[in-house]
């Protein structure tokens, strides 16, 4: 059965709140403790970003079923400022806002899939998926 | 307001992260823990990290922002209680940990520092830079 929840983002405590949900979502899909602990340090990285740069936002939770395979995908959408250059967002080292610019780079290496969309002056919409 | 508590054993200083520390709650630990230092003139600070479930770029640079600090005071950091699956999950991320220390849990953590600062007093160690670097190769 799959099983979706929209969640918004606008806090930090909305960050730890996602967190736990993501958690939650990745034990009920039988993923294993390592497995649970990439999906939700992707998460946390991505949640603060929309947070942090596209000025809040929401994340959808959906469980994901192909054939005997399940997985977990999170949609994390703002109608912030958008990225001016994903190329260049994705370096490693990269940030605009004092951070340490591992976030974006990091979350794409410890997701099976990752997809990001961002138009300037409309927002940004990053997807991804980690299979069990 | 909430705050996590920092313990004094002897010349260090230990601070367990219990909860799932927001940001507000992390840079309040940042400036307790400066404080706590000058006050106490400790020499060594252990975080027991053992129940932390995951370690992102935020807790990262505060972890590394604490070892700096504490060296600018004179006093070493050393990181204890990893979970092996935050470990695992910090070198995908692309977060290196060279450079801050990390010892198992808290009795090899305090061993480690009592080594390092019992053994001469104004030795200065040399490694709490935390380095960062592009483990990016996948
Ligand atoms: N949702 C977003 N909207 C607009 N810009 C974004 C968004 N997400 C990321 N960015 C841009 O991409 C850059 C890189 O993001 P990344 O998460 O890698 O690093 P950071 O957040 O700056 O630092 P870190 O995550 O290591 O603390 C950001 O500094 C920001 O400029
Ligand atoms: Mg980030």
């Amino acid at each position: 059965m799959q099983k979706i929840e929209e969640m918004e983002i606008q806090s930090s405590s909305d960050v730890v709140l996602v967190r736990q949900a993501v958690r939650q979502f990745a034990i009920e899909l039988g993923f294993g403790l390592v497995d649970q602990t990439k999906i939700v340090t992707a998460a946390s990285e991505l949640a603060r970003n929309t947070l942090d740069y596209g000025g809040g936002g929401t994340v959808t939770l959906e469980t994901l079923q192909n054939g005997g395979r399940r997985g977990l995908r999170l949609t994390f959408e703002d109608q912030g400022p958008g990225i001016p250059d994903i190329e260049l967002a994705l370096k490693d080292g990269f940030t605009s806002g004092g951070g340490l610019g591992m976030g974006l780079g990091g979350a794409k290496r410890l997701a099976n899939e990752f997809e990001i969309e961002s138009v300037v002056g409309e927002g940004t919409r990053i997807i991804i998926v980690r299979w069990k | 307001m909430e705050r996590i508590p920092i313990l004094q054993m002897g010349e260090f200083l230990l601070v367990t992260i219990q909860v799932d520390m927001h940001d507000r709650l992390a840079m309040t630990l940042q400036d307790d823990l400066t404080n706590r230092i000058s006050q106490t003139s400790a020499n060594g600070v252990l975080i027991d990290i053992s129940a932390l479930d995951i370690v992102d770029s935020f807790i990262g640079r505060i972890l590394g922002n604490i070892a700096k600090i504490s060296q600018v005071m004179d006093a070493e950091t050393v990181v204890v209680g990893m979970q092996p699956a935050v470990a695992i999950t910090l070198v995908e991320l692309g977060m290196s940990l060279t450079g801050i220390r990390t010892a198992l849990n808290v009795e090899k953590g305090m061993a480690l520092l009592q080594a390092t600062v019992g053994s001469s007093a104004n030795a200065q160690f040399t490694a709490t830079e935390w380095d960062l670097e592009d483990d990016a190769e996948d």
